[in-house]
């Protein structure tokens, strides 16, 4: 399937909560759903499930979808076993396999005609885990997938779609983090 | 140059009395010799902390990060080994966003006869400058008196949203 369709397929079915989102997904999101609780200031390649793991235990009252790179996840694989460890229900884990390194030169992973990150994440621990390449599939399965308990994984199987700009200025922006912090802050606010 | 010549070294039930009130809701942590046995095995079941064991400092960096957005207060527990493989994460993550990653190192292998600076551990002498050179502030804690300042390090923290390094080169009582 390709990115832009099962992302605009999650989009909406998950309109206005938290997402977690790295390198390609995250400029593909920034257009398909712009919305202040996106969160892209990840930093440091890898990272992504750890910062979806922290928001999800600081706001646990809100689903955190994180929208990892199979790249990305391959740099911090321990992570898996962290997020499974804690258990925290309203974290979803999703990652674009698209085996390669695709904004730095759209080199092949490491094993890519190989890894199962579906069976990784069960074996870590996950309460649930799936892996769709088809577009029709994920939309039949999406909205339930996303009533069930944490942790979740879900691996997309995708291909490039609509080709969208390299937004670097906006992920990194101090904006961007300030738009985050005080949409969290009054979600939070609006809970208690 | 030498330590400070004091009596008493710093106790490990000072440093958790410190986070306590600095208002720590969550210890993040790998085990470090230096302060596992006095530290983090008490917090790991201490009921006014959430204990978020890792697998990897950088994970820890971005859970203390991102609890911040949350309004929670967290502290990184490591060995210097750790907070050596992590750089790259802490300047992303802590330095550039300013963020209020709060980081409690212990120096394995510390020599006891003087400061770290003058380690003979490459590893060892190299933090201080490595911080210096991230803009990272950072302090060493050795001594009991000084635990009050580790509340203050972490209140800091949080005021002014910046990282900051507290440094423990011998092992808590």
């Amino acid at each position: 399937m390709k990115r832009d369709e099962a992302l605009k397929t999650l989009a909406r079915h998950y309109p206005s909560g938290i997402v977690v989102a790295v390198y390609q997904s995250a400029f593909d999101w920034l257009h398909i759903r712009p919305h202040p609780l996106n969160y892209f200031c990840t930093g440091a390649m890898g990272q992504a499930s750890s910062h979806g793991l922290g928001l999800a235990l600081g706001a646990p009252g809100e689903k955190v979808v994180v929208i990892d790179g199979d790249g990305s996840l391959l740099m911090n694989l321990g992570s898996l076993v962290t997020v499974a460890n804690l258990a925290p229900e309203n974290i979803f884990h999703f990652v674009s396999q698209n085996n390669m390194y695709e904004v730095n030169g759209k080199f092949p992973i490491p094993g890519a005609d190989k890894i199962r990150f579906d069976q990784m994440a069960l074996a870590a621990g996950y309460r649930h885990a799936f892996c769709f390449d088809e577009i029709d599939q994920f939309d039949s399965k999406i909205k339930e997938i996303l009533e069930l308990k944490g942790p979740v994984f879900v691996c997309m199987k995708v291909q490039p779609g609509q080709f969208y700009p390299l937004d670097y200025v906006t992920i990194h922006s101090q904006k961007t983090r300030s738009n985050f912090r005080n949409a969290i802050k009054t979600r939070l606010q609006s809970k208690t | 140059m030498k330590p400070h010549q004091n009596p008493l070294p710093i106790q490990g039930a000072s440093i958790i009395r410190a986070f306590e009130e600095a208002g720590i809701r969550y210890i993040v942590a790998l085990p470090d010799i230096v302060t596992c046995e006095t530290v983090l095995w008490p917090l790991s079941s201490h009921p006014k902390f959430m204990f978020i064991p890792v697998c990897k400092e950088d994970e820890g960096v971005s859970i203390c990060a991102s609890l911040s957005y949350c309004s929670q207060r967290s502290v990184l527990l490591m060995q210097h080994t750790g907070f050596l493989d992590s750089v790259n994460a802490i300047r992303a993550i802590a330095v550039d966003y300013q963020l209020p990653v709060v980081m409690v190192v212990g120096l394995q292998g510390a020599e006891a006869d003087r400061h770290p600076s003058d380690s003979d551990n490459v590893g060892i002498r190299a933090l201080g400058p490595i911080c210096d050179a991230l803009e990272l502030q950072h302090t060493v804690i050795e001594h009991e008196h000084c635990s009050v300042s580790i509340t203050k390090w972490i209140e800091n923290a949080y005021d002014e949203s910046s990282p900051c390094v507290i440094f423990l080169p011998y092992p808590p009582k």
